[in-house]
């Protein structure tokens, strides 16, 4: 038996050489693609804007390169456009990521980043800043909804730990988290917000960039990469999850341990992009699935490439929700919900996993 | 390496599943756990795996704890094979096996040539070669089931823990794994449903019933016919042939035997 292996080993050795050639490659591919995006959301809008002014622009903010631009158009480009795109890829990554790991950890395909109540706590935080006034003016509408998001979470867990902490134990506490939370949030918006509030607040809802710059953005990248990292630390005990939890404890897998660190970690990242931009929905659920009919299961190669398609699906869907109508902005999570329920469904067919005669 | 229960047990919602077994697997033997349905097997693999802990009593490894030993450095020595274990997610049959190298890697440390060579050869030795790029979900039960057996022989293990692993495999199968399993020298502890299975492959024999652990021993000691009585609710008629070996064959009862078992 062991010469045999010795055998087999000398021959597949030279593949170990290309996999960081195809490391790097892949990395500056994904990179070339998420600016490609990026430079096209701060191109087009109202105001058309060569893609050569928005890179010169970048150039000079970034290198101070003294490239000769239009300071009407580089304040578009960098203070308005830009930063948008650049929260909307963090948001989109974020979300992808999350909905990745909730999908595995639970065993669920219908689980999304939303699930344990993040986005319904949110609400109720946000409308309670907006329309009670909570915090007397002191509070911002994005620190209520992320406080509201953690009371949520912090809810369901609790009482997904005291019904014993399943897959099944999780989506149900969500669900009956999600319900009492947006129960919540629509008793405060019929009590007491006027018609512009009421708008207001659907609008923040269904997610909104308008508004978000650059302070937002050094919040957002930050959190969506380290919240990468951690769960690509966590990729081989996520693939080994794919039998269940106890198999992923006979492979060696700290189930606790892994379940409640990855949690956290994308509950919290969830936390803040919601705060941020409001209830972006889809991108969390559908992403991940046409990930892995992308590029298969894996994990260590899952997460980047569902953080990749999130991050360049949410720049597109913005600009898309600035320029479909023309002088005004839809809610982005309308742009996501009308591509994402066909790609959906396409998906849905699509998939062999999903059919019932196994 | 020797994996020893001491007296271990577990309640569940106040019914005692498992009470105080104590055994010791010798290195190398094939033991095999027999006894008849909800006789505790099941719960007591799960806990010689370390996948459960024992409500009272201790799981050893080489003399330590499974609980002061970690899970990664326990499942770098011990692989279970479950009943049925099942996923949703569009894996390979080549993933699945390549599963088995998770205690062995680091987080971010790409599978290696070496790992590959392992995975090849747990594959060719459950007659799998061939599948390697298949989806799980066009695949029989009885392949499903050869994949989880490849899988746990990726993990390079010491001791191997089966939990009927013969269930959805046909009677050439079945022969072929058990076989497999005998030959192999790692030390093999498997839930076995076939008696004469049990009689035919097994070093040694541990009777659950109830609970309890009611015999263990070589076959011919333990597969008594007064045993298997008691034990089965059968009669057995056991034969003994010229090289040894136990062959069996059974029948319900007369209702006139009943009244006195």
């Amino acid at each position: 038996m062991a010469s045999e292996t010795h055998v087999v080993a000398g021959a597949a050795a030279p593949a170990a050489t290309p996999f960081a050639l195809r490391l790097v490659l892949s990395c500056l591919a994904a990179f070339a693609l998420l600016l490609s995006a990026l430079v096209f959301a701060a191109a087009v809008g109202e105001t058309q804007i060569p893609p050569s002014v928005v890179l010169n622009t970048i150039a000079n903010a970034l290198w101070n390169a003294g490239r000769e631009v239009d300071p009407i158009d580089a304040g578009i480009v960098w203070n308005y456009r830009l930063s948008r795109a650049v929260v909307a890829a963090s948001c989109g990554a974020a979300l992808a990521v999350s909905g990745v790991v909730l999908q595995s950890l639970l065993r669920n395909a219908l689980a999304d980043p939303y699930l344990l109540g993040i986005s319904a706590g949110a609400s109720s935080g946000a409308v309670s800043v907006a329309i009670l006034g909570l915090g007397g003016g002191l509070l911002t509408l994005s620190t209520g909804a992320f406080l509201g998001a953690l009371v949520a979470f912090a809810l369901v867990a609790g009482l997904a730990w005291l019904a014993g902490r399943g897959s099944i134990a999780i989506i149900l506490a969500g669900i009956a988290g999600s319900q009492l939370f947006n129960a919540l949030t629509s008793f405060i918006v019929v009590r007491s917000a006027n018609a512009d509030e009421t708008r207001g607040i659907m609008f923040w809802l269904l997610g909104n960039l308008s508004g978000v710059r650059w302070e937002d953005a050094s919040l957002a990248v930050p959190v969506a990469l380290s919240g990468l990292a951690i769960c690509v630390l966590h990729a081989r005990a996520l693939d080994a999850f794919a039998f269940g939890t106890d198999a992923a404890a006979a492979l060696g897998i700290p189930v606790r341990r892994v379940q409640m660190t990855a949690i956290a970690t994308v509950a919290l990242m969830t936390a803040v992009m919601v705060s941020l931009v409001g209830s972006i929905g889809f991108v969390g659920l559908v992403i991940p699935h046409a990930a892995r009919l992308v590029v298969g299961v894996r994990h260590t190669v899952l997460l980047p490439s569902a953080a990749l398609m999130g991050a360049v699906f949410l720049v597109l869907a913005d600009v898309v929700s600035r320029i479909v109508i023309e002088g005004q902005v839809l809610p982005i999570g309308v742009v996501t919900a009308l591509v994402g329920a066909p790609a959906f469904a396409a998906i849905l067919i699509a998939n062999p996993s999903f059919r019932a005669s196994r | 390496m020797i994996l020893e229960a001491s007296r271990i047990g577990r309640t569940v919602s106040g019914k005692p599943i498992v009470a105080d077994v104590s055994l010791a697997s010798v290195p190398g033997e094939f033991l095999a756990i027999v006894g008849p349905n909800g006789s505790g097997k099941s719960t007591l693999i799960s806990m010689l795996a370390g996948i459960r802990p024992p409500g009272h009593g201790r799981v050893l490894l080489g003399g330590r704890p499974l609980s002061e030993i970690g899970r990664r450095a326990v499942a770098q020595r011990i692989a279970l094979v479950e009943q049925q274990a099942e996923t949703g997610e569009a894996l390979t049959a080549r993933q699945v096996v390549e599963l088995g190298r998770t205690p062995h890697l680091g987080p971010l440390a790409p599978y290696s040539a070496e790992d590959a060579a392992i995975v090849d050869e747990a594959m060719r030795s459950v007659g799998m070669s061939g599948f390697g790029k298949r989806r799980w979900h066009s695949l029989s039960g009885g392949e499903r089931q050869r994949l989880h057996l490849a899988r746990a022989l990726a993990q390079r293990p010491e001791i191997i823990i089966l939990d009927e692993p013969t269930n959805h495999l046909d009677v050439q199968h079945q022969l072929a794994l058990l076989t497999l399993l005998r030959r192999s020298n790692l030390t093999v502890i498997a839930a076995l449903h076939d008696l004469g299975q049990a009689a035919l492959f097994a070093d040694r024999i541990a009777v659950m019933d109830g609970g309890r652990l009611t015999a263990l021993g070589p076959p011919a000691a333990v597969l008594t016919r007064e045993r298997i009585r008691q034990t089965f609710k059968v009669d057995a008629a056991i034969e003994t042939g010229e090289d040894g070996s136990l062959s069996i064959r059974f029948r319900l009862p007369d209702p006139a035997d009943q009244s006195s078992g």
